[in-house]
C-alpha cells in the first residue's frame, strides 16, 4: 500500500513540537482517517477533535500544509505525497494540546447576541424566497475557521473588541430573519466591533460551508449600522416599511 | 483523603446536550430550577446536529387529511406493536406543538406556497410528514435549542464525561465525571438526573454514529439498577456509503429516497418491487436494509459491495437544492456527482430503539429521580424506528423528563453523597494509568467491532449469538488489563477506556436480548426463527443488574385501551 508521512503538532500550551509518522494511504481517504490511524497504532494518546466525519459538526477544523481546513473533508490524494503533510493546530486559539485549542472563547461571544424576537402579532407564514436567503447563514456550522484566518483576531488577537466572522454570519441570520422585530445594529458597532473588518475576504476564503460570508454577511450589516447611525431618514424609512 | 474534585450542585443535572438534552434544559429551566448540562463534545456537536431528512409531525400542511392517528398508526405498525402505545399517542399528538414552538424559537423550515411549514415523504409515513431545511434538519433543530438554553441561563459543562451516578438509598445523589481537557474530576450533586446520551452504534464497525455513541447512558443507568429495555433492537440504516473505504458507513439519508431517488441492483433491476412492491424504496427501514443485504448476498451487488440509489432523473438544480449535504459528501468524498449517477449504497448500523425502560408520561425510569429521553430511552419506536421520529421523539420526551425532573427535584430533598461511591469511580477511572497489562483500548474496540458486526448484525442465529456471548467474555476480560500512555491531559485513548466498558456492557444486553427472542420482528432477524411469534408480541425482554452480572427478564406489554386499537385496525381516518 502507498504511504505518505503526516507531520503533526504534538504538544501542549508551553511547548511542542511536529513529529513525523508514517501512515498506509487507502483510496479516498481523508486527513482524518490518517490521523485516527495515528492513533490506534502509533500514538494513541494524540488530541484530535471530531464527531461526525462528515463535513457536518464543524469539530476537526486543523491548518493542512499550511490552510486551515477540514480534516475530514481534506483528502490526501488532493496533497502532495512526495512531502510530508503538516498538520497544525488552529492558530488564533490557545493550545490545549497537539490538534485540540480552545475555543471556548467563541461560545463567550455568542451569549452577547440577542436571540431572535419575532414581532409583536406576526403571523407564522414565510415565503421560500425569504427562508432561502435566511439559511445561507444558519449553514454555519462552527468550526471557526473563518474566525481562525481573519487578521483581526490572529495578527491582532482583538478579541476583547471583535466578535469574528462567525458571528457576523449569526447576527445576519437574526436581522434578516422575516419575522425579527430586535435591531442589533447598536450592538454590532459598539460591542461586536464590526468597524475593524476590512474586508479582506479571507474568512469567505476558507468557510466550508460556501457561505459568502462579507458580500451576503458583513457589507449589509455594516449597511444597516450606517443607516441606523448615521443616516436617520433611511432609518426612518425602513421602519415605515417594516423590514 | 482530601477532595480530588470540584463540586457542583444543580435540581437537575442533563447528561447530554443533543435534542433531547437541551430541550429537557429549557423545560426544566422554565420550571425554575437551576439546570447543568454535560456533553462530551463542544456544545452543538452532538449527534442531533447531523440529522439530515427532517421531523416527523402530523401538521398536515401539505397532506391535509393527515391526523395524530395516522402518525401513531404508521408509528405503530412500523415498530410491529412492540411500541409503548401510551408514548407513542403522546409522540403523535404533541410533536406539532413541539414543531411550532422550535419555530417561534428562530427556527426557520423549508416552505409550502401559501408559506407554512413544507413537509415531505419518508419511509412508513402515510403522509408527507417530515418538516425539513434541505437536509440539514438536525442542524437547524441544534442551534435554535441551543441558543434557546444558553440565553435561558442554563450551565453547560462542555467536553465533560460522565462515568458513573451517585446514589443514595436506591435514589439518584448525583454523578461524577471527568473534564476531558485536564482529566480533572468533577462530582455533581442533583435531586433529578435526566439521561440523554443517544444511541451505541459505535459498537459496531459499519456505523454512521461518531464517537461519542458509546452507551455510556444506558450503561450508567444500568449499574445505577435501572432497566434496559428491547435492547435486541438495532436499527441498521439501509443506505450508508460504502466507497471509498474510509467514507464506509457515513449515512446518505433517507430524503434521497422521499425525493424519489431510485434503488437498483448491479443487473439494473428496481429491487424493491420483490420485496415490497406496495411501497417500494419508501418501505420500512428493516424491510430495505436487508432487501440490500439479499441482493448483495445473493451475488447481485455493486462493485463494492452495495446497490445502486438513483437520482439523478430528477432535475440538477432540484438535486442541489433539497439534498446539498448529499450532493457535497458524495462530491468531495467519493468523487460521484449524483446529479449525473447513481451513489452505492448498502446498510449501516444507526440506531437503537432499546434503551432505559422509562415511564411514558414523565420519562422516568424505574430508579426514583432517574429520567431518560430520545434515544438513550426505550419505547416509543418499538422494533422499528420510522425515519424522522427521532428529532420529534426528542422534542417530546425531551420536554416531558425536564417537567417531570423539575417537578420531582421541586418535592425532594437534597439527597448526600456518598464518599465511597466517589473514590471508587476515580479508582477505576484511574487504573489504566497503572495497570501491569499491555491492552491498547483501540485494539479492544476494533475487535469488538468486529464481533458485534459479524455475530450481531443484520440477520442473527443462535450459533452466532451465542459465539458473540463467549468472545464479549473475552473482550470483558482485556478490557481490565487495558493500559494507556501519556497523561491526564486531554487524553483519547484514556477516554476509550472507559467508553469501552459503556460497549460492552451495552453490546452484552443487545446480544443476550437477541439471543431470546426467538423469532424475527423488525430491525431483529433471526434466519433460525424466520417469522414473527405471536407470543413475542406480547412481551419486551428487560435486562437489569444483578449481584451475579447481567440478568434477563420478561415484560408483559400493557393491553391497549380500546380507543387506541381502534385506531390501529382502521386503514384510514
Ligand atoms: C447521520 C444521521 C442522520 C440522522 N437523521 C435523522 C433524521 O433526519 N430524522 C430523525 O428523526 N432522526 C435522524 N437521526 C437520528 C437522530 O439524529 C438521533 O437519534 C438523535 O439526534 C439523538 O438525539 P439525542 O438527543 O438522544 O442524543 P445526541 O444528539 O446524540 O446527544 C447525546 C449527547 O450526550 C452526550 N453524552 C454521551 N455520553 C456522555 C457521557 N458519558 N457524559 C456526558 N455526556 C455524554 C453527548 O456528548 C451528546 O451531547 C440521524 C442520525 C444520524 C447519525
Ligand atoms: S473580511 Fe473582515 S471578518 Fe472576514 S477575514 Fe477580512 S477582516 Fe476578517
Ligand atoms: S461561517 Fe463558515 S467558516 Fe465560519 S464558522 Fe461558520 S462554517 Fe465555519
Ligand atoms: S468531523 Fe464533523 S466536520 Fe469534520
Amino acid at each position: 500500500m502507498k504511504q505518505a508521512t503526516l507531520r503533526v503538532f504534538r504538544g501542549d500550551s508551553n511547548s511542542g513540537q511536529t513529529v513525523d509518522y508514517r501512515v498506509p494511504v487507502a483510496p479516498g481517504m481523508v486527513v482524518l482517517d490518517a490521523l485516527h490511524y495515528i492513533q490506534g497504532h502509533l500514538a494513541p494518546d494524540l488530541a484530535v477533535r471530531w464527531n461526525c466525519k462528515a463535513g457536518k459538526c464543524g469539530s476537526c477544523s486543523a491548518e493542512v500544509n499550511g490552510r486551515p481546513r477540514l480534516t475530514c473533508k481534506t483528502r490526501m490524494d488532493d496533497l502532495p505525497q512526495d512531502q510530508p503533510i503538516t498538520v497544525l493546530p488552529m492558530k488564533s486559539f490557545p493550545r490545549i494540546k497537539d490538534l485540540v485549542t480552545d475555543v471556548s472563547w467563541n461560545y463567550r461571544v455568542n451569549r452577547k447576541i440577542p436571540p431572535f424576537q419575532p414581532r409583536e402579532g406576526v403571523e407564522w407564514k414565510i415565503s421560500q424566497l425569504d427562508v432561502d436567503r435566511v439559511q445561507e447563514f444558519r449553514k454555519c456550522i462552527e468550526c471557526f475557521l473563518c474566525q481562525n484566518v481573519c487578521h483581526v483576531l490572529r495578527e491582532h488577537d482583538k478579541k476583547e473588541q471583535f466578535a469574528g466572522p462567525r458571528f457576523f454570519v449569526r447576527v445576519a441570520g437574526l436581522e434578516m430573519h422575516p419575522l425579527d422585530g430586535l435591531s442589533r445594529a447598536g450592538l454590532l458597532k459598539d460591542q461586536l466591533g464590526l468597524g475593524y473588518c476590512n474586508i479582506t475576504k479571507c474568512c469567505t476564503e476558507v468557510c466550508p460551508e460556501e457561505i459568502h460570508i462579507t458580500d451576503n454577511a458583513i457589507i449589509p450589516l455594516k449597511e444597516r449600522v450606517v443607516d441606523e447611525f448615521y443616516d436617520p431618514l433611511t432609518k426612518l424609512f425602513r421602519k415605515m416599511r417594516g423590514v | 483523603m482530601t477532595a480530588n474534585y470540584e463540586t457542583r450542585e444543580h435540581d437537575v443535572l442533563i447528561i447530554g446536550a443533543g435534542g433531547a438534552g437541551l430541550r429537557a434544559a429549557i423545560e426544566a429551566l422554565a420550571q425554575g430550577a437551576s439546570v447543568g448540562v454535560v456533553c462530551k463534545s463542544l456544545l452543538g456537536k452532538a449527534h442531533t446536529v447531523m440529522a439530515e431528512g427532517g421531523i416527523a409531525a402530523a401538521m398536515a400542511n401539505v397532506d391535509a387529511a393527515d391526523s395524530w392517528k395516522t402518525h401513531f398508526r404508521d408509528t405503530m405498525r412500523g415498530g410491529k406493536l412492540l411500541n409503548n402505545w401510551r408514548m407513542a399517542q403522546l409522540h403523535a399528538q404533541e410533536s406539532p406543538d413541539r414543531v411550532r414552538e422550535l419555530e417561534q424559537w428562530g427556527a426557520l423550515f423549508d416552505r409550502t406556497e401559501s408559506g407554512d411549514i413544507l413537509q415531505r415523504a419518508f419511509g412508513g409515513h402515510t403522509f408527507k410528514r417530515l418538516c425539513h431545511v434541505g437536509d440539514r434538519t438536525g442542524l437547524e433543530m441544534i442551534r435554535t435549542l441551543q441558543d434557546r438554553g444558553v440565553q435561558q441561563g442554563i450551565d453547560v459543562y462542555m467536553e465533560c464525561t460522565s462515568t458513573r451516578l451517585l446514589t443514595d438509598n436506591g435514589r439518584v445523589a448525583g454523578a461524577f465525571a471527568y473534564w476531558r481537557e485536564n482529566g480533572r474530576f468533577i462530582v455533581f450533586k442533583a435531586k433529578s438526573i435526566v439521561i440523554a446520551t443517544g444511541g451505541i452504534g459505535k459498537a459496531w464497525r459499519v456505523t454512521s454514529n461518531s464517537w461519542e455513541y458509546t452507551g455510556d447512558g444506558m450503561a450508567l443507568a444500568y449499574e445505577a439498577g435501572a432497566e434496559l429495555m428491547d435492547m435486541e433492537f438495532v436499527q441498521f440504516h439501509p443506505t450508508g456509503m460504502v466507497w471509498p473505504p474510509g467514507v464506509q458507513g457515513i449515512l446518505v439519508t433517507e430524503a434521497v429516497r422521499g425525493e424519489g431517488g431510485i434503488l437498483r441492483n448491479k443487473a439494473g433491476e428496481r429491487f424493491m418491487e420483490k420485496y415490497d412492491p406496495k411501497r417500494m424504496e419508501l418501505s420500512t427501514r428493516d424491510v430495505v436494509a436487508r432487501s440490500i443485504y439479499t441482493e448483495v448476498k445473493k451475488g447481485r451487488g455493486t462493485e463494492h459491495g452495495g446497490a445502486y440509489l438513483d437520482i439523478s432523473h430528477k432535475p440538477a438544480e432540484y438535486v442541489k437544492k433539497k439534498l446539498p449535504s448529499m450532493y457535497h459528501q458524495f462530491k468531495e468524498l467519493a468523487d460521484v456527482d449524483i446529479t449525473k449517477g447513481p451513489m452505492e449504497v448498502g446498510p449501516t448500523c444507526h440506531y437503537v430503539m432499546g434503551g432505559i425502560r422509562v415511564d411514558a408520561e414523565t420519562a422516568q425510569s424505574t430508579v426514583p429521580g432517574l429520567f431518560a429521553a430520545g434515544e438513550a430511552a426505550a419505547g416509543l419506536h418499538g422494533a422499528n424506528r420510522l425515519g424522522g421520529n427521532s428529532l420529534s421523539d426528542l422534542l417530546v420526551f425531551g420536554r416531558r423528563a425536564g417537567l417531570a425532573a423539575a417537578q420531582h427535584a421541586k418535592r425532594s430533598s437534597t439527597p448526600s453523597v456518598d464518599n465511597a461511591q466517589i473514590e471508587q469511580a476515580e479508582k477505576e477511572l484511574l487504573a489504566p494509568f497503572s495497570n501491569s497489562g499491555t491492552e491498547s483500548p483501540y485494539a479492544v474496540h476494533r475487535d469488538l467491532q468486529e464481533v458485534m458486526q459479524n455475530l450481531v448484525g443484520i440477520f442473527r442465529t443462535d450459533e452466532d449469538l451465542k459465539k458473540a456471548l463467549a468472545e464479549l467474555a473475552k473482550l470483558k476480560s482485556r478490557a481490565a488489563k487495558l493500559s494507556v500512555e501519556g497523561s491526564r491531559l486531554f487524553n483519547p485513548g484514556w477516554h476509550l477506556s472507559y467508553d469501552l466498558k459503556a460497549m460492552l456492557i451495552v453490546s452484552e444486553a443487545v446480544t443476550h436480548s437477541a439471543l431470546a427472542r426467538t423469532e424475527s420482528r423488525g430491525a431483529h432477524s433471526r434466519i433460525d426463527h424466520p417469522s414473527v411469534d405471536p407470543v413475542w408480541e406480547k412481551k419486551h425482554n428487560v435486562i437489569i443488574r444483578e449481584s451475579g452480572g447481567m440478568s434477563r427478564r420478561e415484560l408483559p406489554i400493557e393491553p391497549m385501551p380500546e380507543e387506541l386499537k381502534q385506531i390501529l385496525a382502521a386503514e384510514s381516518d
